[in-house]
């Protein structure tokens, strides 16, 4: 397997912890799915048994969305001005959502 | 009635496992791996002793006199409770319970599956069994002096029922710890060697699943139903990368009253409280 | 449920039992930018709008919300221990399952909580090392054991019904992913106090060794749960702070007499007798007054002195290094499902 292509998706080392998903619930048929909150899973699968245990446990939902939350982009806060981030920012400001491999130590 | 009493009986016995199990695996409230698994665990066992308060009901209405669930749970002595014997062991490999060893969620999530994979078998029958009551309703059809029919037209319309709801929980009972085998199985060096030695200690337990009398008037395909269990255990120990162990050994007679030394200590624990105060209301 | 982290610092900030707290962070002199940026932030907060993940923050605003957050959610998984305890020995099946879903609850209402604080830039991980390390506080009224049975209803009317009197003025709170978790939180949480008291009129009407078993349960929490709130505003310097950031939006003292006020009719209804020979109704102020919380025992035990503090955090370790196997295995499994993907990706 070729180490070369950088857009290759998976990462270079295991992670060190569950990484985040963010959770989206449809009610009711008919409703659109609405964010309810995060939870940790290691893969779609997990987030999405766990989401089910979690954030439906008082029949919520028909219906559950999860996406990692290192994959949403979001749109900068309506302020205007010289000083805020760039277009299509993360959710989260905390270094952890961005993977680095253990050889490049402390970061 | 000889069928309403092998027909209670029976019900007695799928209560008795329900509970058993749901008391192990709430076991891991406040303890689990992670959060979310703590919240999935409490999930099972809530399902379980639901199930588990539904059949004793039941069973408590057959016997009447003052029967109830609690009675049923609290106030029976070991060798009246016909639970699966796998059902009663701790979470750990094997050792004496006096030794108290560290639980171990392998144990736990090997056990649900291999339950849970016999469970959908059993309440799926039942829920379409031909031989049990369609409703409730079909008491109109029995002559009023006859008091052991109604009951037994009662008691497998409610069974059927039960079984129905119950057979959506345990579907979902077997894929979350179908989940986690996998994971366990194929996941690091460590955990294929807990999860593959959960089963070798777990599988000569569940000869117990196919020794067990049931009554004839459910017209249970045990065979069928153990063909399907062979293929769903072969077919997710292979995708986790696991030797499916041999079931031979020991066979165990939990259904029969005759249990492990664990059951002991599990019903000391669970009934001493309310035994404590005989005929207090909680 | 509760936290004190107003008025209880971390164990690396300066303790000294009654001294009074610095504020978190240090006030300095803003740039143009983070001027601007401060004033867009004290209009929002004084027209009552929420403050969201993306938005510009003080710095003492983030720290303080990501330490009470997570005081919070460490305080509800803490919080499970205690009634936790009762669970394989509830006298009957209904108690046992209703118990079940109560501290189920309380993982769920920590699991929400930990998710507001991550959107502040700390993570699970962190979080939970800052707990099992001892430098993160929780709830300190978790410190104390569940006896008997009858304290598992105790905690329910008691312990939940202080905590549903502080979390209710959270959902109005400025920081938007905090108010929403409080929301689900408060919704989830009136099953809790009424399941409890629920269960002590039960116990009430019951026997005579039911009765008193709730009376000791009762002598034994009642002080316990008044310092719940806090000590009295008059030692409670950040208070200030908080309200004016839209954190803290009710008093410890005003907090404290709306609880004493709401329960002593409860407890008349139970038949209980509260352990405070001063406590009465006073007709010119129309309130209860009450007695003298011991605020040294409140001190001692949130400094660590009290009677099952080193049981509740070498628990929580426990569970988490035992299970650090488990969530290895979910990793590692998912690593190499990933590879397999890229691999067949690489294929086509």
């Amino acid at each position: 397997m070729s180490q070369a292509d950088p857009k290759a998706t998976p990462p270079a080392t295991p992670l060190k912890e569950w990484p985040l998903w963010e959770v989206f619930v449809r009610s009711k048929q008919g409703l659109e799915h609405k964010h309810c909150g995060s939870l940790h899973a290691a893969d779609a699968g997990q987030a999405l048994n766990m989401a089910r245990d979690v954030y439906t446990r008082r029949q919520e939902g028909v219906s559950i969305w999860v996406v990692p939350s290192a994959a949403i982009s979001a749109s900068a806060p309506d302020e205007k001005g010289l000083f805020f981030e760039p277009a299509a920012d993360k959710i989260y400001r905390h270094p952890t959502f961005y993977e680095i491999p253990d050889q490049v130590g402390h970061m | 009635m000889k069928e309403l009493e092998a027909l209670s009986d029976f019900t007695l016995h799928l209560a008795d496992s329900a509970l058993i199990l749901g008391q192990r695996n709430a076991e891991w409230c406040g303890h689990g791996p992670i959060l979310e698994e703590d919240l999935a665990m409490a999930n099972n066992s809530l399902d379980l002793i639901g199930q588990a308060r539904l059949l004793y009901q039941q069973v408590a209405e057959v016997r009447g006199n003052h029967c109830s669930e609690d009675q049923l749970a609290y106030f029976r002595d070991e060798s009246a409770f016909k639970n699966f014997t796998l059902l009663e062991l701790p979470h750990s490999t094997a050792l004496a319970p006096s030794a108290k060893g560290q639980r171990d969620y392998a144990v736990t999530v090997a056990r649900n599956f291999l339950y849970s994979a016999y469970m959908v078998g059993i309440w799926s029958s039942l829920a379409s069994s031909p031989s049990l009551a369609a409703f409730a309703g079909a008491v109109h059809e029995v002559p009023l002096q006859n008091a052991k029919a109604l009951q037994w037209a009662n008691l497998s319309a409610n069974l059927k029922a039960v079984a129905a709801k119950s057979y959506k929980e345990t579907e979902y009972h077997l894929r979350h710890s179908s989940d986690w085998v996998i994971r366990m199985g194929d996941g690091s060096a460590e955990s294929h060697q807990r999860i593959q030695q959960a089963f070798h200690h777990l599988m000569p337990y569940t000869q117990e699943f196919w020794t067990q009398q049931h009554p004839a008037a459910l017209q249970l395909d045990m065979p069928s139903i153990k063909a399907q269990w062979d293929v769903t255990v072969s077919d997710v120990l292979s995708e986790a990368t696991l030797v499916v162990p041999s079931a031979q050994g020991f066979l165990p007679t939990g259904t029969r009253g005759v249990h492990s030394e664990h059951m002991g200590f599990l019903l000391s624990e669970m009934q001493g409280l309310a035994r404590a105060h005989p005929g207090a209301v909680w | 449920m509760y936290t004190q982290s107003f008025n209880v610092p971390d164990t690396t900030e300066p303790t000294g039992a009654k001294a009074p707290l610095s504020l978190v962070g240090v006030v300095s002199p803003l740039s143009e930018q983070d001027a601007a940026a401060q004033t867009r932030f004290d209009t929002k907060l004084n027209a009552d709008q929420k403050i969201e993940p993306q938005d510009w923050m003080p710095e003492a605003y983030r720290k303080t919300l990501v330490r009470q957050i997570s005081q919070h959610a460490h305080s509800e998984i803490v919080g499970m221990l205690p009634e936790g305890n009762w669970i394989s020995r509830a006298p009957s099946l209904k108690r046992k399952a209703i118990l079940i879903a109560k501290v189920q609850d309380e993982g769920g209402h920590g699991l929400y909580l930990y998710s507001a604080a991550e959107t502040l830039g700390t993570s699970r991980d962190q979080m939970l090392a800052d707990l099992h390390s001892g430098k993160a506080k929780y709830s300190s009224i978790f410190n104390y054991p569940t006896l008997t049975w009858a304290d598992v209803g105790v905690i329910g009317w008691l312990v939940d019904g202080a905590a549903i009197m502080n979390q209710i003025p959270l959902c109005r709170c400025s920081y938007g992913p905090y108010a929403r978790a409080m929301i689900r939180v408060c919704k989830e949480e009136s099953f809790h106090q009424r399941q409890g008291y629920e269960s002590l009129l039960t116990l009430m009407r019951g026997t005579a060794e039911q009765q008193a078993m709730v009376q000791d349960a009762v002598n034994r929490w009642w002080w316990k749960c008044l310092a719940m709130f806090g000590p009295p505003d008059s030692d409670s310097p950040n208070s200030v702070q908080g309200m004016r950031w839209g954190i803290k939006r009710i008093s410890n003292d005003d907090l404290r007499q709306k609880f004493v006020d709401a329960t002593v009719p409860q407890a008349e209804v139970l038949g209980v007798r509260l352990p405070d020979p001063d406590l009465k109704w006073n007709e010119a102020r129309q309130h209860y007054d009450f007695g003298a919380i011991d605020w040294d025992e409140f001190w001692a035990t949130v400094n660590g002195n009290g009677p099952c503090n080193k049981e509740r955090l070498a628990t929580r370790v426990k569970a988490h290094q035992e299970g650090q196997w488990v969530r290895e295995a979910a990793l590692a499994y998912a690593h190499k499902q990933a590879q397999k993907n890229s691999l067949k990706q690489e294929a086509a």
